[in-house]
């Protein structure tokens, strides 16, 4: 007779053996690195090519993120119109996407195609023009688009709590401004483009099935382009913090939710601390089955989720907490969250629920090792950061032997209410 | 081409496995043949209400995601107007887990009174999130009423207000559960690093205990041929007016469902369509623009959908829409424009395929549609549309007296 009050027999993941796929690489004639993640079943692939183009580089607000967006809105040979309709005519995907310290361009597509299309992505990194027009549609729709996102309440609370934590002048910190974008002009975003992509610090990452020769394709079509390996002459950013620590907003006199974020300044990967506090951060509320959740939406039903995690920056990072909750919770959740930072930093958390917390982080780290754009994705995150394959071999190490002392004595290092900004906007 | 398997445990619970040796990982997709449109018009939001149900309790085990985790497992799952859908994945080693926990939900519930009354907050903060505090939040809310007359496709799955999420009670609970989460009305598809073998002897195991149930026999009012055009202007506390206009399209299994889903690509798959060409690059009338569909298995919708640029008056955008929408229906498209909206479906399904997670779920939609294998001649379902075919059917859909418009506009 089948006993269902009695669990399966499971493997623990935290006996497995995790190996991280090496990835190849290679330089074109240009010094310009390549990392590449050769694998899967289906006939794709993707190529990514990051710039050292980041809003870290920004003389005046908002270039760096203007100059990503439009890089494939014109070349002297195609209009934007020509080169959209190029690659959605082979069913491909040219992303662009504007970060911190980085900017990319990313291109999905059939393996069959990847020939096709290689040479007009040289063409826009080499021959973009920057139209006025574009310009001017782009500012219009953006200005457009930030007036709907100012009457959201996490929009609103995302911005300043980043303002809070390093200050608005820093690249961090900074958010838009409609005014912000009258000052933009095609001049500044051509010496931009000028600088940080036409000659600027590159390195390519790609994976899939790639087509046979595909070392010489990408050397033919960017090899030969004034690319740099160099890294671009170090710009230093103050942070400057906030000295209010406890902010309310109402943005919206009729809103039904408050969207809360408690935060504070953390330091980068490079710390000691940085990957045992992952660990006591996931306890805390970095998956469905945390303290954070079981408590405030499980059992109190507060908020549809709430979450803890780690901001991805390379030199600095935070630790936030992020929710929307009921306009008449809110208070109530932030006592709730600052209970749970007590607990955690008076009892030393039981092994059973430690133990979850460890086969359920070595269980989603198989399941992210699976597939060739997650291993590239993860590859890419270790060079971007300065790190190897040493980091996840060390982080699986961590993840199996933090000892409970470690956590609490962490939590009592990091988990102070008075250290973190808490803001609500409603 | 997917691979897989097939067999019906005698309580009717179809099971399809995928084998995938290249993973490291197993998926376990239940897919329960209930969605928002099986909803009392009275009730509405319970199936999706319920769907957080499922991860109260179950009869014999009194948490469903501790020993998930603990197996090293995620898991996640959605509600359409259509289907609910469970899914989860875990190191294949474990998979033996999953099966325990889905069998012992579908056997029974625990039926808490403390979960069913949190799980009422949540959906009701969940509600709040997205479609109250958010401008714009209730555009759909107010297309579907309009759209639609009879077919239970006129509320969203959230629900058509709070009152009936919040009024729930554990006997309504306990009715839908034994009226359509019986192993008769689900489909088991269990895929990844796992052998055919394997599967029968563990579903044989898990799930050929449970009582069959009773097969659902869906009987939904036919939404009847719209005669007239309708219209429906509002005004919000938003900044920019915005425009919605629908058209009554094919269900899922008919001819007419791919020329639709093509079309809608012509107008607004990407920055090369012919909506954001004309209305938000070269005439201005525009910020954003789209058009698509939900892939709804009924007779759904077609829709585009924008916000105006400040200045520009409704008139003007809505008449340049229709200019767009005219042109679709007076001229044939050129055959580089079909073969480009066929090549980027093939990208999609390429890409759709990659994850083992993916191609349970299209396995298990598949099947609900009547025969799994259908995934594998999608394609060629695209393939043989032609440029008298879309032609055909943009005369089809695209007719005034088929379509309904919302004007939502800026209060001034």
């Amino acid at each position: 007779m089948l006993d269902r009050k009695v669990t399966p027999t499971i493997e623990e993941a935290v006996h497995f053996d995790l190996q991280l796929k090496n990835c190849d690489r290679f330089t074109l004639d240009n010094k310009v690195p390549v990392y590449a993640m050769i694998a899967g079943a289906q006939d794709v692939v993707m190529v990514e090519w990051v710039f050292d183009a980041g809003n870290w580089y920004d003389k005046q607000p908002m270039v760096a993120a203007t100059t990503n967006f439009l890089i494939k809105n014109g070349t002297t040979t195609k209009t934007a119109y020509q080169i959209n309709d190029f690659f959605e005519f082979h069913g491909a995907y040219l992303n662009r996407s504007c970060y911190n310290e980085t900017a990319s361009l990313t291109l999905h597509c059939l393996s069959k195609h990847l020939e096709t299309l290689l040479p007009v992505v040289r063409e826009i990194i080499e021959t973009s023009i920057f139209p006025e027009q574009e310009l001017g549609i782009y500012i219009q729709n953006q200005k457009q688009r930030l007036s709907v996102n100012l009457q959201k309440c996490d929009f609103i609370a995302n911005r300043l709590i980043d303002e809070y934590l390093f200050g608005i002048n820093h690249p961090y910190g900074t958010y838009s401004n409609a005014k912000d974008y009258d000052t933009l002009n095609t001049d500044v975003i051509k010496a931009f483009y000028k600088e940080y992509y036409l000659n600027g610090c590159c390195k390519i990452f790609v994976a899939g099935k790639m087509p046979t020769g595909y070392e010489s394709m990408l050397n033919k079509a960017f090899g030969t382009l004034p690319l740099r390996a160099e890294p671009n002459a170090v710009v230093e950013h103050p942070i400057v913090t906030a000295s209010q620590k406890k902010v309310e907003i109402i943005n919206d006199e009729n809103g039904v939710q408050g969207a809360i974020r408690m935060a504070r300044p953390f330091p980068n990967r490079h710390h000691p601390d940085f990957q045992k506090a992952h660990v006591l951060n996931t306890l805390f509320g970095g998956f469905f089955g945390s303290r954070l959740m079981s408590n405030i939406r499980e059992d109190k039903g507060y908020t549809y989720g709430i979450h803890s995690y780690f901001q991805n920056h390379v030199h600095a990072s935070a630790w936030m907490i992020s929710t929307e909750a009921g306009r008449d919770v809110c208070a109530a959740t932030i006592a709730e969250v600052i209970k749970e930072m007590e607990i955690l930093r008076n009892e030393p958390v039981d092994r059973e629920e430690l133990d979850l917390v460890r086969n359920y982080m070595i269980g989603s780290l198989l399941g992210d090792l699976d597939g060739p754009f997650q291993l590239i994705g993860r590859w890419k995150n270790y060079v971007l950061n300065g790190l190897d394959e040493n980091y996840f071999y060390k982080s699986i190490e961590t993840i199996k032997s933090v000892t409970p002392q470690e956590l609490q004595s962490l939590a009592n290092t990091y988990l102070q209410p008075d250290d973190f900004y808490e803001l609500v906007v409603i | 081409m997917i691979q897989f398997d097939r067999f019906v445990l005698d309580n009717g619970l179809r099971v399809l496995v995928h084998e995938d040796p290249s993973t490291p990982m197993a998926v376990v997709n239940v897919m329960y043949d209930v969605g928002a449109r099986d909803e009392d018009p009275a009730q509405t939001g319970f199936a999706h209400l319920f769907e957080h149900l499922m991860f109260g309790g179950s009869i014999n085990i009194k948490d469903y995601d501790e020993p998930l985790q603990r197996a090293g497992g995620e898991n996640n799952a959605y509600t359409t107007n259509d289907l609910t859908n469970y899914y989860c994945q875990l190191p294949a080693q474990n998979i033996e887990t999953a099966f325990w926990l889905e069998s012992d939900r579908m056997l029974s519930l625990a039926f808490g009174e403390k979960s069913l009354a949190t799980q009422r907050k949540v959906v009701c903060e969940e509600f709040k999130e997205h479609y109250i505090n958010k401008p714009y939040g209730d555009v759909w809310h107010k297309m579907r009423s309009l759209a639609y007359t009879v077919h239970p496709y006129r509320w969203m799955t959230i629900g058509k207000e709070l009152s009936h999420v919040e009024n729930a009670k554990i006997d309504d609970v306990k009715n839908f559960f034994f009226k359509h989460y019986r192993p008769v009305n689900a489909i088991l598809v269990v895929a990844g690093n796992v052998k055919l073998e394997q599967v029968k002897r563990l579903a044989e195991k898990w799930f050929g205990p449970i009582e069959m149930g009773k097969k659902y026999e869906r009987q939904l009012p036919v939404e009847p041929l719209q005669t007239e055009a309708r219209k429906l202007e509002v005004e919000a506390n938003v900044p920019l007016d915005a425009f919605v206009k629908t058209w009554h399209m094919d269900a899922r299994l008919s001819p007419g469902y791919y020329a639709a889903d093509l079309l809608t690509e012509i107008l607004g798959g990407g920055a090369a369509s012919r909506l954001y060409q004309t209305l938000v690059k070269e005439k201005q009338y525009f910020s954003s623009i789209d058009c698509y569909h939900f892939g709804s298995l009924d007779a759904g919708l077609v829709a585009v959908d924008g916000k105006l640029v400040k200045g520009v008056s409704m008139d003007t955008a809505v008449k340049a829409v229709d200019e767009e929408i005219e042109k679709l229906k007076a001229s044939k498209i050129e055959a580089k424009e079909l073969q480009k909206v066929i090549n980027r479906t093939e990208s999609v399904i390429a890409f759709e395929d990659m994850s083992v997670m993916s191609r349970a779920s299209s396995i298990a939609l598949y099947e609900l549609l009547g025969d799994a294998s259908m995934m594998n001649t999608e394609f060629q379902k695209y393939q043989a549309i032609t440029i008298d075919s879309i032609h055909d059917y943009a005369n089809k859909i695209f007719a005034n007296n088929n379509s309904n418009t919302l004007l939502y506009h800026a209060q001034s």
